[in-house]
């Protein structure tokens, strides 16, 4: 199992010494998290590897999931479209699922800690038995621009918690309570991005038939619209005239979506008659996603809309050059100029690829600022610090707190 | 013989949280009005975040206001006059405030077509507070030895906040090292020094080692 000090030689002793004075004041408090999956998804993905983490640090803190049958798990999915502003309609009867599943959990789970920490939307009408305890309702879906009467709807319940957590400026809303921002964070530690030694990330190339021969451009992501590999295959094309280079447009997924499934034989039909365009459907294995990235020259993430974009940080942290649309959660992660390149455009992306294919030394210094960026700001450790003062902020509302 | 401080210095260390407000300019209009009314916490937020989460860059990018005006609505102008301005000189945000103000009254007095430049939606300028916490740590010093091995020791968050945070949002005089040095060690020669180092052009790390160099010095009796 992971502990706190295996991150020592990544981010300093300080940095640890500071989550261990942070956790100790917080003795004698329990903290409770809900969700509604156990499995699967980014949420999971963080508790898993959080609440260890916080319990080793002498954090009494632990994880319940609500239960919902098939018709409430429906109304959620459209709950999260609607929240990501894709026209819904949510009836009468969704509404009345959702607050019925959630009288049912209610009934049937202690809510009694002295902080409950409840993760986005499915959870959320626990706040009915909130007490003299503290609660936190942590949103992890881009709320920039959620439906209307949904927000409505939600809003009832967010005003009644002691804090809302958020994770990008744009998506802060209106509210009367506090509003945190806390952005997600990578593991460095994980397989998708921990060293890798040279000879694996050659036969990781062999497997999918790649070399290393000509400049590599790389964008890893779904076969989605919303990525738009459409607009990176045109950024290779107006790069091509200029530099003999090759692009690897990698993902996953697209199978089991339709959608998915059309972009991916979309993309393929455009990069046909051209083979050094490579179009990977991976399986789900992060050492190859590893890999990939660490053998590239530029990465890419092209995407029209995105809700975060970790595998920004996820290539930086590999200290390599990256070209990303300016949407998102992704100027959080780029700063233009200093730790990669934004762009608008497939022109303007264009341009900044072949910049960084002309001036090594430029792109070096971009991914090195980038790597240090991400060291000091997107790490699971800062994450774990921003929770650890999150709970301490709950019984401070001033803006300069003596703990 | 080491002057054996009346006080001892004990180092703290400074987390922070961001908040958000809610509210956000798109145009130099709103960006103005804003800034006249929002908490002191955000101003503080705006100029000193780069400081903090980029400090292993040298220069470092200005402060955010600048870097918005100048990324954003393409105002290089308004950007370079932003990121000029001397925070050294403003003893309190409340005074840094008036003089953001003042820089872009005086710009759009002087071009009134810029307030109809439009940032792109989700380019916005999004105001954010800071929380900060500041907590004690285990490091004193009782002369001016201790002192140096100390400041060789502590976190550079605590570099930050006896620095920076401690003079501007504490409103204290002037950096708590410099006025320690002064008080309790009578050593103003050095306390002026580090007083008159500029530290918004520094790395966090190169402030540090400046600040031991001047120290070791002054222990030497070469200051």
């Amino acid at each position: 199992m992971i502990r706190t000090e295996d991150y020592i030689p990544i981010v300093g002793e300080p940095v640890i010494t500071d989550l261990r004075l942070l956790a100790q004041k917080l003795k004698g408090r329990k903290i409770v998290h809900v969700n509604s999956t156990a499995i699967g998804g980014g949420v999971a993905e963080i508790l898993n590897r959080m609440n260890p983490l916080l319990k080793e640090l002498g954090v009494e803190s632990s994880w319940q999931v609500i239960k919902g049958g098939e018709r409430f798990f429906e109304v959620t999915k459209k709950f999260h479209n609607a929240l990501h502003g894709k026209k819904t309609e949510i009836t009468k009867d969704d509404f009345g699922v959702f607050i019925e599943n959630g009288q049912k959990n209610a009934e049937e789970m202690a809510t009694d800690a002295d902080i409950m920490f409840i993760h986005d939307p499915q959870p959320i009408t626990l706040i009915n038995k909130k007490k003299d305890n503290r609660w936190i309702w942590r949103c992890h879906v881009d709320v920039s621009r959620p439906q209307d009467d949904l927000w409505r709807f939600l809003e009832e319940y967010i005003q009644r918690y002691d804090a809302a957590v958020f994770s990008a400026p744009s998506f802060a809303q209106k509210l009367a309570i506090r509003q945190i921002l806390i952005a997600p964070s990578i593991d460095p530690l994980s397989d998708k991005n921990r060293e890798l030694p040279e000879e694996q990330i050659e036969d990781v190339l062999r497997q999918y038939q790649l070399s290393r021969a000509k400049p590599m451009i790389t964008q890893i992501s779904r076969f989605d619209r919303l990525k738009d590999p459409v607009g990176v295959i045109k950024v290779y094309q107006l790069v091509k005239k200029y530099i003999d280079c090759q692009l690897v447009l990698a993902g996953g997924g697209a199978t089991d979506d339709p959608e998915g499934l059309e972009v991916f034989e979309e993309v393929k039909s455009l990069a046909k008659n051209d083979s050094d365009i490579h179009i990977l459907l991976l399986p789900q294995n992060d050492i190859v996603i590893n890999a990939l990235q660490r053998a590239s020259t530029v990465i890419m993430q092209k995407s029209l809309k995105e809700g975060f974009g970790l595998t920004v940080s996820e290539a930086l942290w590999k200290a390599k050059p990256v070209v990303a649309s300016n949407v998102g959660g992704i100027p959080l992660q780029i700063t233009h100029k200093y730790s990669g390149l934004l762009c608008h455009s497939v022109e303007g992306a264009a341009f900044a690829v072949k910049q960084l294919l002309h001036s090594p030394q430029y792109a070096k210094k971009l991914g090195e600022n980038g790597r240090e960026h991400v060291r000091n700001n997107f790490l699971l450790t800062r994450h774990l610090k921003d929770y650890l003062l999150l709970f301490h902020s709950l019984y401070h509302p001033e803006d300069i707190v003596y703990l | 013989m080491l002057t054996v401080a009346r006080e001892p210095f004990h180092f703290c260390t400074r987390m922070h949280l961001s908040s958000l407000t809610g509210l956000k300019a798109s145009n130099l209009k709103e960006l103005l009005d804003v800034i006249r009314d929002a908490p002191g916490s955000c101003i503080y937020h705006h100029t000193h975040r780069f400081l903090q989460q980029h400090q292993f860059l040298s220069p470092e990018p200005p402060n955010d206001f600048s870097y918005w005006v100048r990324e954003v609505l393409g105002e290089e102008d308004l950007g370079e006059q932003l990121a000029s301005i001397d925070v050294m000189q403003f003893p309190t945000i409340r005074s840094l405030r008036e003089k953001i103000i003042e820089t872009i009254e005086n710009f759009l007095g002087q071009d009134p077509i810029a307030q109809k430049k439009f940032a792109r939606t989700g380019e916005e300028f999004v105001f954010i507070r800071s929380i900060s916490f500041i907590v004690w740590t285990d490091y004193f010093a009782a002369n001016l030895r201790e002192f140096v091995e100390s400041l060789k020791k502590v976190t550079i968050d605590s570099i930050y906040f006896h620095i920076f945070e401690s003079r501007l949002r504490l409103e204290k005089s002037t950096n708590d090292f410099s006025s320690w040095l002064e008080t309790s060690l009578d050593a103003k020669t050095l306390a002026d020094k580090i007083a008159t180092l500029d530290p918004y052009t520094l790395t966090l790390e190169d402030l540090r080692m400046k600040i031991v160099r001047l120290a070791e010095r002054s222990l030497e009796g070469a200051l």
